[in-house]
């Protein structure tokens, strides 16, 4: 064990969390922009996009991530018209493209798990906001979704959890995330196992503090229904 | 699209390796013209056929194992290969962890960038310039060695690089000057590029030339495979899988 050169090579392990936290927050966080609405719309098969967001859906978790990956970076940077549009500035940076990669793959699991969540909500609840007089609108924001919410956090860790550690494709892509780091102390002194182990390392004590933070959600959020401890 | 199929195929694929009585040969595939994917999955090229004529020379029969250039030295470690034939530069570095044979080639490092690009090739002319290297190669040591202002983008095999120059998102990419002419600039896709720039080889970076890697301990076989290359080259052998690849020497002085 040369713990002394990974110890040395520190920055490029420090930059690598901040990569992807970086990149793990933003698919999460857009994830859960489109996972809402689209979830909604699914758990109610609204008309029109139905087949759209079955469609998208159906793609993103019919396909493994690294694929979307490659498909975005090398792929679109294939064809001369996007190169020349406006969406090459972004398209042009790994990073953009492993954040749209990730925030569509997260999105899609996701609309998912509230779509489950919206469509198993106790039918009492809804007649209750009824009866109590709250318009379809009201009893959709007040009630169905803070209750749908509540009740997918479990499964939404688990997401969070995955996206995580899914991020690792970034390092494919010419990113330096906590894997890349990983990879480069393994090309540059062939340290694999010292490089990967302190990349795994990291990754676990990143996980241990998601898991920390889903267990206060829930303990907050889901002591009403005594599924938390 | 078929370039992206072959990416995503060598990063899924690490070449299984068979337990054969044969002598497995580690090779790379996605170097062209040295080590590239045929159509029918098996890999080819100047080293594998190198390797050939050496398993021929001293009377064994080889299998060829495809291994992505990031686990190359960590396979031979683990026996999955008793020997890399895959353009690896002898360095120091590279010597504290495995043996090495005599050099089978030698061939400088250049620069390599769109015709049309104004860049001056000197370490002022690109600091803060993106150039794109081969993770853990001597071009990556040789660059943050002699062009330490210089942003360096890595890639994990020199097809993903000349991909990322061709889409412009490096200025210019810094590789073995014949494997980037023959598998870059003399094919369809480099036809707007050019070299730039001196050409490097300079011992503290790049070595002594490609050898062949081998375990330390295997003192009989790198020196059976030392002796086979002096055979090949003696007997024609070489100059014929040369010609086959090259209209110039690469074996160097």
């Amino acid at each position: 064990m040369r713990v002394d050169l990974v110890l040395r090579n520190w920055p490029l392990f420090a930059e690598g969390v901040w990569i992807t936290l970086q990149l793990t927050l933003i698919a999460v966080a857009v994830g859960f922009a489109i996972a809402l609405p689209a979830g909604l719309a699914r758990a109610r098969r609204a008309p029109f996009w139905e087949p759209v967001l079955g469609a998208y859906v159906y793609l993103f978790r019919g396909t493994p991530l690294l694929a979307q990956t490659f498909l975005i970076y090398y792929g679109l940077a294939q064809f001369g018209w996007i190169r020349s549009s406006w969406a090459w500035t972004f398209l042009r940076d790994p990073w953009w493209c492993a954040a749209i990669a990730f925030s569509l793959n997260s999105g899609a699991y996701a609309t998912e798990i509230v779509r489950g969540a919206v469509a198993t909500t106790p039918k009492g609840e809804l007649e209750a906001a009824a009866a109590l007089g709250l318009s379809p609108r009201q009893s959709t924001w007040l009630v169905l979704v803070p209750s749908a919410l509540r009740r997918a956090l479990p499964q939404y860790g688990n997401e969070v959890i995955f996206m995580l550690h899914g991020s690792a494709v970034a390092s494919v892509i010419t990113l330096r995330d906590i894997l890349g780091a990983g990879r480069t102390l393994n090309a540059k002194f062939y340290l694999a196992y010292e490089g990967f182990l302190t990349a795994a390392l990291l990754y676990m004590a990143i996980t241990f503090l998601l898991v920390w933070l889903f267990r206060r959600l829930e303990n907050r959020y889901l002591r009403h229904l005594g599924a938390a401890r | 699209m078929n370039r992206i199929l072959r990416l995503a195929a060598a990063g899924l694929l690490i070449g299984a390796a068979s337990p054969a009585l044969a002598l497995n040969i580690c090779v790379e595939g996605a170097y062209p013209p040295f080590s590239e994917m045929a159509a029918d999955g098996s890999v080819v090229g100047f080293d594998v056929d190198i390797a050939n004529a050496l398993c021929g020379q001293i009377g064994e029969t080889c299998q060829m194992v495809k291994v992505d250039w990031d686990g190359i030295i960590p396979a031979l470690l683990e026996k999955k290969c008793d020997a890399i034939v895959a353009s690896m530069s002898i360095t120091e570095e590279r010597r504290q962890v495995i043996d090495f044979t005599k050099k089978y080639y030698q061939t400088p490092a250049r620069f390599v960038a769109p015709k049309d690009s104004d860049l001056t090739f000197t370490p002022e002319g690109l600091a803060g310039k993106v150039v794109g290297v081969q993770r853990g190669t001597i071009h990556q040591a040789f660059m943050e060695g002699e062009f330490p202002e210089t942003q360096l983008q890595l890639y994990g095999s020199q097809d993903e690089m000349t991909l990322d120059l061709t889409s412009g998102r490096i200025d210019a990419a810094m590789a073995d000057s014949v494997a980037l002419d023959l598998g870059f600039l003399k094919t369809p896709a480099g036809a707007d590029y050019a070299f730039f720039g001196d050409s490097y080889s300079i011992p503290k970076y790049h070595g002594e030339g490609a050898g062949i890697g081998v375990r330390k301990e295997d003192t009989e076989l790198r020196d059976k495979l030392s002796a086979a290359i002096d055979a090949i080259r003696a007997d024609g052998e070489y100059e014929a899988i040369e010609k086959k690849y090259f209209d110039f020497d690469v074996y160097g002085s």
